[in-house]
């Protein structure tokens, strides 16, 4: 990046707030995502959505690139950018703008983290629902571009169910105001569209929210099991029972033994093949109700043992396991690639079996903790990345698990996008046709395709892009 | 001209696949994507403007074109998964025939659009029309996880897909779902079910508009089984009085609890149906809407659902209204010119309440159009994604009015 450049950008923001020797940038050189590394031409850290508007202005004068970033938690190698592109960190964006509980809305600054918006809520007795594992970090401007999820979108839906009206800056600097408080779309579902779009159509400075109602009562329910299959059978058998729960999570032995053996233990038995947490909550009668169901099936499908908790703390001590996974996974080896599928609930059994298979042949210490009723795998594969031979075999054991995953009919992501890591998978995912019409769509937003370039779409994919020359 | 028209598509269709519709339009009923996919093809070459059709119970079947595209061919129900609670099905499949081949593995589709039983999904879809179990589920859209759709220029795409979680590429079915067929055609979707409930049951309660509103409003703060809850004029409900529908759904208990609490917080008197006349008035609010000419739909937030409809009861008068009180979503069907419309939506768009024209004759949608008064910079979006997916405007609908 020139200096003239880096000086351009310094009076928009301010000279402090971009950073472009080696050592700072390195900082920002990769996401959540431990195989991909990219070293961005500079980082710009805007304050104000006058300026995320004013930096757009002048990258498009100038035909540059960028790529916009939150807390960097992503999973996907989406917020990456190279040294051709500025990356726009959006973090200093972190107002939570206003709270109207009459209204059960919110209105945020894309770099407002998760929990601080269900914090500042929650005097009303409100809470915002997505909660994805990284939420205590993650940014609410990342979970739109992302569509993020969490445990308790099972009940209550994803980002995109829960985003009403987005501000956005397009790539060109023009604001653009999409959807509305309500929620009713004003015109087609530009909303909808936009969620998920993996930061390719723009940025969004202003999100309005749904808030919910926290729930009344709460149930956790901790059930092992003997057999992984028993297991997934089981939760196939509650979803199709009518009772709902706000959340259903599952984790298999080698995810068990890891907690176990962590700071994070919560005396689980470790000869269980795999644990169960069904989460339910409404009113205390409903909730109790629906307990009884839940317990029964658990029963009936072999958990050998079942316990379950209403206070926070205990419940608080039943979810440790699962939410400290990830980090307890950090004991098995050095780095950790997090892979992210859906199958139909119905095909859970057969999958990990799949994925057993898998693992096996390629040697791999995989470990499943998930979203079991959403039938949204994260396989964890621990690896350690000095090693080529053993991250050959961890990215065709990927390679693998997606395929199956396709197969069984599912989709090659739930909730961590397709970024750089995937993109290799949306041939088989999406006929010629439908990746041709999303490339189209994608330069309805952003003509030059300057937003986020070489991500989601492999460049082959694309027939206009072959038509212009460009490959 | 009509009679080339039709001549092509039984060269492509056969002749039971062309036909001319009552007023004497070439036809195309379509049995396979792939022949509807050969019909926009040829109208992308001849330059033929085509008008979408369901079973024209919904949408009266007036827009000027040069050929009618009926999905009522296409009624294969695709899969039905139980324990995935999906399911595939064609555009042309009827909200009725869905629901009977749901009904047998207890399964049920939480959409409840006004119009007739015999109304097509693909119609439903397309106009995004939810009723008052929005409240509890969602809009539309939330229902659908994915779609096929046929574009103005023949493209056949598969957008979306049939597990509850996907973030793979775009999410185009957003488009689809309340696009009104301006960006292309629905021939398949991919629905997500419920499992039945245990108990699904309704409370009635009649009186003055604002004490009734003043309860709803008490009552939603205490509804975790409440899946509607609908403010209905008195000339809806065909009663003296404004009506507050309530329905709760789920176990025994936890319905039961439901209802005490109702009772207690909301301060009026509650009737129970029984389940036959229960059904009879949800039937009634479904289908009053095709007692109006026009049918619109507003949206605004629980804080200004009064003022809203005391500017509705100001502009366009009581009319067959039902307002859904927690997802503040309006339906108003009755009698109104387009000039009449135009002001109102300007009024409104000025409180950030949208007005989007779900039903009426072509001359009322030709000026008023599905949508208008864009936010800042949406106009050019929606107009340059319209040339995207139908870059010669093959599909006649009036998504904006011409305004005039």
């Amino acid at each position: 990046m020139t200096p003239a450049l880096i000086e351009a950008l310094g009076r928009i923001v301010g000279p402090k707030w971009v950073r472009h020797r080696e050592a700072e940038r390195v900082t920002y050189a990769a996401d959540g995502l431990p195989t991909h590394e990219s070293l961005p031409g500079v980082v710009v850290l805007p304050g104000t959505r006058d300026e995320v508007a004013a930096v757009l202005r002048l990258l498009h004068l100038l035909d540059i690139p960028f790529v916009a970033r939150g807390a960097g938690t992503g999973l996907s190698g989406g917020a990456l950018a190279g040294d051709h592109a500025v990356l726009l960190t959006l973090t200093r964006l972190h107002r939570v703008l206003a709270i109207r509980p009459a209204q059960r809305r919110a209105v945020v600054e894309p770099g407002v983290i998760n929990t601080k918006l269900s914090e500042a809520a929650a005097p009303f007795g409100l809470h915002y629902v997505p909660d994805p594992s990284s939420q205590s970090a993650c940014t609410i401007g990342g979970n739109v571009a992302e569509n993020a999820g969490g445990p308790h979108c099972l009940k209550y839906g994803v980002t995109t169910n829960h985003v009403t009206a987005l501000d956005v800056i397009l790539p060109d600097g023009q604001l653009v105001r999409l959807g509305s408080p309500h929620g009713e779309p004003w015109g087609p579902d530009l909303v909808g569209l936009f969620v998920g779009s993996e930061g390719m159509f723009g940025v969004a400075v202003e999100i309005t929210v749904r808030l919910e109602p926290v729930p009344r009562m709460i149930r956790t329910i901790f059930a092992d099991f003997m057999q992984l299959r028993a297991a997934s059978e089981a939760v196939t058998a509650i979803i199709a029972s009518g009772v709902v729960p706000a959340a259903l999570e599952m984790m298999d032995q080698s995810c068990i033994r890891a907690v176990e053996a962590s700071i994070y233990a919560t005396g689980a038995k470790t000869d269980a093949a795999a644990v169960l947490l069904a989460e339910l909550d409404g009113s205390p009668e409903a909730v109790a109700a629906d307990a009884v169901v839940v317990e029964a099936l658990l029963a009936v499908h072999g958990a050998r043992s079942v316990s379950s908790a209403t206070d926070p703390s205990a419940r608080a001590r039943l979810w440790q396991g699962r939410k400290k996974a990830f980090g307890a996974l950090g004991r098995i080896a050095p780095d950790l690639a997090v892979q992210d599928a859906v199958v139909p609930r119905s095909a859970l059994p057969a999958i990990l079996d799949q994925i057993a298979e898998i693992r096996d042949r390629h040697q791999l210490a995989i470990s499943n903790v998930f979203h079991a009723g959403d039938g949204n795998l994260h396989p964890c594969i621990s690896f350690d990345r000095r090693d080529p031979g053993q991250t050959a075999r961890v990215a065709q054991a990927s390679r693998e698990i997606m395929e199956a995953c396709l197969a069984a009919g599912g989709s090659m992501t739930g909730e961590h996008g397709v970024g750089s890591d995937k993109m290799e998978y949306m041939p088989a995912a999406f006929s010629p046709a439908a990746l041709d019409l999303m490339c189209e769509v994608r330069r309805v937003f952003d003509p030059d395709a300057r937003a986020n370039p070489g991500k989601v779409f492999p460049i082959h994919t694309c027939r206009e892009w072959h038509r212009s020359g460009v490959t | 001209m009509s009679h080339a028209v039709l001549e092509r598509l039984t060269r492509l269709l056969g002749p039971e696949g062309a036909e001319r519709d009552p007023r004497g339009l070439p036809r195309a009923v379509p049995e396979s994507n792939d022949a509807l996919v050969l019909v926009c093809q040829a109208a992308l070459n001849e330059g033929w403007k085509i008008r979408i059709e369901g079973n024209g119970t919904w949408q009266p079947t007036d827009a000027p074109a040069d050929l009618a595209l009926s999905t009522r061919g296409l009624t294969r129900i695709v899969s039905v998964c139980p324990a995935d609670l999906v399911a595939t099905v064609q555009a042309g499949v009827t909200m009725e025939a869905l629901r009977a081949t749901l009904l047998p593995h207890r399964l049920w589709l939480a959409i409840d659009p006004p119009g007739r039983p015999d109304r097509t999904i693909g119609s439903v879809v397309a106009t995004g029309t939810a009723g008052p179990l929005r409240h509890g589920f969602g809009p539309v859209r939330d229902q659908v996880l994915g779609c096929t759709v046929v574009t103005g220029d023949g493209r056949l795409v598969a957008a979306g897909g049939r597990v509850v979680k996907n973030v793979a590429g775009y999410d185009l079915t957003k488009l689809h779902a309340g696009g009104f067929g301006a960006f292309g055609v629905i021939t398949d979707v991919h629905l997500r079910l419920r499992a039945q409930p245990a108990v699904d049951l309704t409370l009635l309660a009649r009186g003055d508009r604002l004490a009734l509103l003043d309860a709803g409003r008490r009552a939603m703060a205490s509804a975790g089984c409440m899946i509607a809850l609908e403010l209905l004029s008195p000339s809806l409900a065909a009663t003296s009085e404004w009506m507050l529908a309530v329905r709760m759904a789920g176990s025994t208990e936890g319905v039961a609890a439901e209802i005490l609490r109702l009772e207690a917080e909301s301060g009026i008197h509650w009737e129970t149906p029984t389940a036959e006349r229960a059904a009879t008035l949800w039937n009634l609010v479904a289908r009053a809407p095709l007692g109006g000419e026009i049918v619109i739909r507003l949206g605004t937030l629980a804080d200004g659902l009064e003022t809203l409809l005391d500017t509705m009861l100001e502009q366009l008068g009581e009319g067959l209204l039902a307002a859904g009180i927690t997802s503040g979503a309006v339906r108003w069907a009755g009698e109104a010119d387009a000039s009449r419309l135009l002001a109102l939506r300007q009024l409104l768009a000025a409180r950030e309440v949208p007005l989007t024209l779900e039903r009426a004759p072509w001359p009322v949608r030709r000026r008023v159009g599905h949508f208008g008064a864009y936010r800042e910079g949406v106009g050019p979006l929606v107009g340059r994604l319209r040339a995207t997916f139908d870059p010669r405007q093959s599909f006649a609908a009036a998504l904006e009015g011409s305004g005039d």
